[in-house]
């Protein structure tokens, strides 16, 4: 897939948290790196998943993009127009555009206040008043992410979690958005009920033309949903590919790990292939030199210390398929087993 | 949702993906749904100590507002010196002659000794006083310490830290001690010493200084619970949507608020009205001729061996209200806080 005039364009995106401490006065000691110099694009109508364990700074992504957070250095393009350090009244043109869906549908939906009031709040906020009225859309909308419309009176303590996730995603639709940050929007969800939510994102996908930047730890959900996939290590990108490029060719040692982590239901006749990491994740607030993975990579060498490997194309990929290492993995069709 | 049957509680958690979770009690399918607010009322009802305290509260609330009215049929006020215009109703040694305090049919609950005023109408105006000077109190108290509150944990940093060491200071206070030490000092500054001190002054004084010193605790209440709140998705929400400070205090937070508000506000009345008591015992505060609960416990004190009716009255109505106002607060709050159990 070829990017032409991306929606979304991040470059150099970076999110350092600082530390305070010290006595009597407090300065900065430090700072956790959540985010260190991200890469990528969104095109329209497309679906970019971001993948990685818990910490990587997946979600801190999310809010950047959403600017739920200042971002400490980089760019955020959106539809050609800068929006990494807008004030809340510059981003007024932008904020309908770009919506979210929340992890957490026991906190996302504000308890005090109807279905109704809660969906048709963006409206409210952005002076919208759609033909038929606002009662009329959100009952409308409450149908298209499958919900009765006859539950617009209703509180959110009267729904279960995948009924909440729904009308989250019934509050994100409301403006119309043009591109959707879901940061995790199921993994809080029961299995079950993951796959009729995703699958709900899917048919909004298709049918309205909605980028997503869908983050997620669950690696299925993701081969499922996104179309491109960014694989995060501790604040950067380590591999980013279309889907079947990263899931049956994975050049970064870690998206390997990562894929050989994914329980399956195996078959015993033949084993599959099954790669340990030792060791933790290292802290953010001192990350390793170089590559960040070298501390765990079972192929590291002086070099990986010395040289940080950029996000590039290595030989062998398809366009698109980038992968920041010093010694990449072979391609899988001569990998021995 | 509340359902009759304990036994039924486990299964509204994880209610069915597909459809909506039966309300056993709401015929209304699809229909309006039950607020957190209502679904607080309905369990408010059924707590009969909360119904009960409330009537009592209730009560006496509308015994201090129709003072007034109750004293103009029941035909005396509370100013008057029957015992010394009429004979017969004080001995040589000023203290009422029937027994039980001089009650009787016409001074139902007895006459005051020495000066001889009613104590019925006097206790209706100390009521209707004392009450004044603790709701007020108490609204002040509240309205300051929710906005210096909501400022401090949603702003957060520089102003959160002042804020918060300003709490401090205020909360290790001796606030009692310096009310006596002060307040006549403060009232001299407006009053020359000759003068006698207008009752509203001393009212204002007496409500500004228990401001002062009173928002504290609601306002580190109302701080924490902002700064809980604001990391809540809800509010991340609303600011994706672009939604304005202001509409995220006023729409999101402030609904949310109103609990904590509430119930720290129902404790704190009965409070000020024991504060405001304690304090015109010890002098400070509403003075003899005005009619006060506290004034009449510290005239009662003086009284008592002679005459315990006189103590008596005062003393009992106070501890009913404050009781029965206490036990509200509790109920208030367990009504709306179900999962907090004593």
């Amino acid at each position: 897939m070829t990017i032409t005039d991306p929606l979304l364009h991040v470059s150099g995106l970076t999110k350092h948290f600082p530390i305070r401490g010290g006595f009597p006065v407090k300065r900065t000691v430090g700072a956790v790196r959540a985010v260190d110099g991200l890469d990528f694009q969104v095109a329209e109508g497309e679906s970019l998943g971001l993948v990685g364990e818990s910490g990587c700074g997946k979600s801190t992504t999310g809010r950047l993009i959403t600017r739920l957070l200042e971002p400490t250095a980089g760019r955020i393009t959106y539809a050609g127009r800068d929006i990494t350090h807008a004030s809340r009244r510059q981003l007024a043109a932008v904020r309908p555009e770009i919506q979210m869906i929340f992890q957490d549908p026991y906190s996302s939906l504000n308890p005090r206040q109807t279905i109704g009031r809660i969906v048709a709040a963006p409206m409210e906020i952005h002076g919208i008043n759609p033909a038929g009225g606002r009662e009329r859309k959100v009952r409308e909308l409450l149908e298209t992410v499958g919900l009765n419309p006859e539950h617009y009176n209703r509180f959110p303590h009267e729904f279960s979690g995948g009924q909440r996730q729904r009308i989250g995603v019934a509050r994100a639709l409301t403006l119309s958005p043009k591109l959707i940050v879901a940061d995790e929007p199921v993994s809080a969800l029961d299995v079950s009920i993951q796959a009729q939510v995703v699958n709900l994102l899917q048919t909004l996908q298709k049918d309205l033309g909605i980028a997503f930047l869908f983050i997620a730890h669950d690696l299925a959900v993701v081969r499922h949903f996104s179309q491109r996939v960014a694989v995060m290590y501790l604040g950067r990108i380590v591999e980013i590919a279309n889907r079947s490029d990263l899931y049956e060719n994975p050049r970064h040692p870690y998206t390997r790990a990562l894929l050989s982590a994914v329980p399956e239901v195996t078959d015993h006749a033949r084993p599959r292939e099954r790669i340990l990491l030792t060791g933790d994740v290292p802290s953010p607030i001192d990350p390793p030199s170089g590559c960040r993975f070298r501390t765990r990579c079972w192929k590291a060498t002086d070099q990986c210390a010395t040289e940080t490997p950029p996000l590039t194309r290595i030989d062998g990929n398809g366009t698109g398929h980038l992968a920041a290492c010093h010694h990449p993995e072979t391609a899988r069709t001569t990998v021995a087993v | 949702m509340t359902s009759p049957m304990p036994s039924a509680a486990p299964f509204q958690v994880a209610a069915d993906p597909g459809a909506v979770p039966p309300a056993p009690t709401a015929p209304s399918q699809g229909g309006a749904g039950r607020s957190p607010g209502r679904l607080a009322w309905l369990r408010f009802r059924r707590d009969r100590t909360g119904v009960l305290s409330a009537w009592v509260v209730l009560f006496f609330f509308v015994a201090g507002l129709a003072a007034p009215l109750i004293a103009k049929l029941y035909g005396k006020d509370p100013y008057t010196t029957y015992g010394q215009n009429q004979s017969g109703l004080l001995n040589d040694f000023g203290f009422p002659i029937k027994p039980n305090g001089g009650i009787s049919g016409d001074f139902w609950f007895g006459i005051e000794p020495q000066l001889g005023r009613d104590v019925f109408t006097l206790l209706l105006y100390g009521i209707r006083n004392s009450l004044l000077i603790a709701t007020v109190t108490t609204l002040l108290v509240t309205l300051l310490g929710v906005a210096v509150g909501i400022t401090a944990g949603y702003l957060g940093g520089r102003i959160d830290n002042l804020v918060g060491r300003i709490i401090d200071i205020l909360l290790a206070f001796p606030s009692t001690l310096f009310f006596i030490a002060f307040w006549p000092v403060m009232i001299s500054i407006f009053v020359s010493p000759e003068d006698n001190t207008p009752t509203w002054l001393i009212v204002v004084s007496l409500i500004s200084v228990m401001t002062a010193f009173g928002w504290a605790p609601m306002a580190r209440l109302l701080r924490g619970e902002v700064l809980a709140l604001r990391e809540r998705e809800f509010v991340e929400a609303a600011k994706v949507t672009g939604a304005s400070p202001a509409r995220i205090i006023f729409k999101e937070l402030l609904p949310n608020l109103w609990t904590p508000i509430l119930i720290q506000g129902t404790l704190a009345l009965p409070m000020y009205v024991t504060t405001e008591a304690a304090l015109a015992f010890l002098g400070v505060g509403l003075q003899d001729p005005t009619p006060d609960w506290g004034v009449m416990i510290q005239r009662g004190s003086q009284v008592y061996q002679n005459d315990i009716t006189y103590m008596l009255f005062p003393g009992l109505t106070m501890v009913i209200f404050v009781i029965a106002f206490n036990l509200l607060g509790d109920s208030v709050r367990d009504a709306l806080d179900p999962k907090i159990r004593r």
